[in-house]
């Protein structure tokens, strides 16, 4: 069972710039939680804020009864073990191929015998796809192949919580539906926390159970994913529906009377793509937990609503 | 890196919290016995041959200095006495300082600010793995032997290349040369310059590895630590030879 991550009046800022202030939420434990954001919004400085990579100046972030702002280097490590980190580049060991790094984590914190590390590392890798690939370098194949070893690393010590630096930037949209899938399938099959972070507005809308919207330091909204999906906030439509006109601009934000403007000149032709998409579920051959079965089954009357409807 | 005071003294600082990690560290369980082996092999091999090749014209040197030196003060008989304390006291360890953070300060600076841009240690850290004591600890430990090992080599090579100089090209006389060896110098000499060297190799490996992982900003980043590694390096290296050398005369009566 996955761990809940209890996060209270959060500020980062580097020097005199404030990255963002007073985040407030809650990732409940064994959900898949998406944390949206347009670029340059300080995403990956949170996730690093949660690994305790970065100290925030001030405010907590508590995990299994531990406020990790304030405990000690050597607990610390200890904490950082319910963790499965996959980073966006993968950051795989540059020196060492494929095999050796998803066995890494397995050789330095376990005493497993060698046939044991064999099975694991070739279960994970089977998992991710990457069977055949053991003796590959880092530099020698593809940028979503190593996201996917990565991925694979990050999941041999069984993690409570995972955590995805933009999963999906840079891969085609094939291999990002792929991703989903075996994100999907991973929350059901492992059950732990998930965290994804990114930009991509259709993994955000299928994947998870809840969402988060960074913007302008802040966080705008955190909350069930039908929560987000049907707001009415400017900056949350703007942001999932991808558009120009809204409080979001190229640069950063924009005044208040260009955005009223704007939106005033999108009434009745609003284009937006319907408010709730069909949620990912995991694939056919995965047993579904009970918490999935009843999300399956809740789909199920809604889509059932929709057809009734049109 | 700033050039305002408060950051000079932030990076100090810093460089000595490292330092004193690296120390607590030290006898942390399971020590990295294979990457101690593979970097001290790689220091070594990136080192050794370059050593060689700059202490024996350093041993020339030495050797034509005091050798005309010795000459004018008619003290000839002394000649080979003087070149081996030169060698000895002085020209190894510094030989060694210098190769020690030139060569293998460097690529350990450049190694470690590689695998810091790519993200490689962040991944080490949520994986739950200290730096210092996988990565930095044994790097420290293999410079420090190696350094030790090579300081031997290079008063070995230069008190060859010493008799080499005096004996053949200054037409001085073998027997005279050995026979002063041990007149000035003293076995405490070699001790001292072993420890020098340890120090050395310690301080070289920590300022390296500091520098590569404070590393930021892209390849050009590591480019930068590598060249501020080096530069820190030799200063310290430079002042803490002067103070060993006072401390030790202070401490070790000589001879004569």
């Amino acid at each position: 069972m996955g761990v809940e991550i209890h996060v209270e009046g959060l500020t980062k800022s580097f020097g005199d710039q404030v990255i963002w202030q007073d985040v407030s939420l809650t990732l409940p434990a064994g959900e898949v939680s998406v944390m949206l954001g347009p670029s340059g919004t300080g995403k990956s400085v949170f996730l690093k804020t949660l690994v305790g990579l970065l100290k925030p100046e001030r405010g907590s972030i508590r995990i299994a009864g531990q406020d990790i702002t304030r405990l000690r280097e050597h607990d610390l490590y200890e904490v950082r073990k319910l963790f499965g980190v996959l980073f966006q580049d993968g950051a795989l060991f540059g020196s060492m191929n494929l095999y050796d790094n998803i066995a890494f984590p397995l050789r330095e914190h376990t005493r497993k015998p060698e046939s044991e590390v064999r099975r694991i590392v070739l279960e994970k890798m089977d998992m991710v796809g990457l069977i055949g690939a053991e003796e590959k370098l880092p530099g020698e194949i593809s940028g979503g192949m190593r996201k996917r070893a990565g991925l694979a690393r990050a999941l041999v010590l069984d993690p409570e919580i995972i955590l995805f630096d933009e999963p999906d930037s840079g891969l085609d949209p094939v291999r990002v539906a792929y991703l989903n899938q075996l994100i999907v399938d991973l929350n059901a099959q492992i059950d732990a926390t998930f965290l994804i972070v990114t930009h991509d507005i259709a993994s955000a809308r299928q994947v998870p159970d809840n969402i988060g919207l960074l913007f302008r330091r802040e966080l705008v909204m955190f909350g069930p994913r039908e929560q987000l999906l049907t707001s009415d906030e400017p900056v949350v439509r703007q942001f999932l529906n991808g558009r120009m006109q809204g409080p979001i601009g190229m640069a950063e934000e924009k005044d208040a009377a260009q955005v009223e403007q704007e939106l005033a000149g999108l009434d009745g032709g609003d284009e937006d793509q319907p408010a709730m998409t069909p949620r990912l579920l995991p694939s056919a051959g995965v047993t579904r937990p009970p918490r999935w079965q009843a999300i399956a089954d809740r789909e199920a009357v809604l889509r059932k609503r929709q057809v009734a409807d049109a | 890196m700033s050039l305002s005071p408060t950051g000079a003294l932030r990076h100090s600082g810093s460089l000595f919290a490292m330092a004193l990690d690296v120390l607590r560290t030290l006898p942390r369980r399971p020590f990295q016995v294979r990457e101690f082996i593979q970097q001290a092999w790689f220091v070594a091999s990136v080192t050794i041959l370059p050593t060689a090749l700059v202490s024996i014209p350093f041993g020339a040197v030495i050797a034509l200095q005091i050798g005309s030196l010795t000459r004018q003060l008619g003290a000839q008989s002394f000649s080979g006495a003087a070149s081996v304390l030169a060698v000895l006291r002085e020209a190894s360890p510094i030989v060694t300082a210098l190769l020690i953070a030139g060569a293998g300060g460097t690529a350990i600076c450049a190694d470690l600010g590689a695998r810091k841009i790519r993200e490689e240690i962040d991944a080490m850290e949520v994986l739950g793995i200290d730096p210092i004591h996988r990565l930095v600890v044994p790097r420290v430990l293999a410079t420090m032997l190696v350094a030790v090992l090579l300081n031997g080599l290079v008063s070995v090579v230069g008190v060859a290349g010493g008799y080499f100089f005096n004996v053949v090209l200054q037409n001085g006389t073998p027997g005279a040369y050995l026979a002063s060896f041990t007149t000035l110098a003293q076995l405490s000499d070699l001790w001292a310059a072993e420890l020098k060297a340890l120090v050395f190799g310690a301080i070289a490996a920590i300022v390296a590895s500091y520098k590569g992982l404070t590393a930021k900003g892209g390849p050009k980043g590591v480019g930068d630590a590598v060249n501020q590694s080096v530069v820190i390096t030799f200063m310290l290296l430079f002042v803490t030879n002067f103070v060993l050398t006072a401390v030790y005369f202070q401490i070790v009566p000589q001879r004569g």
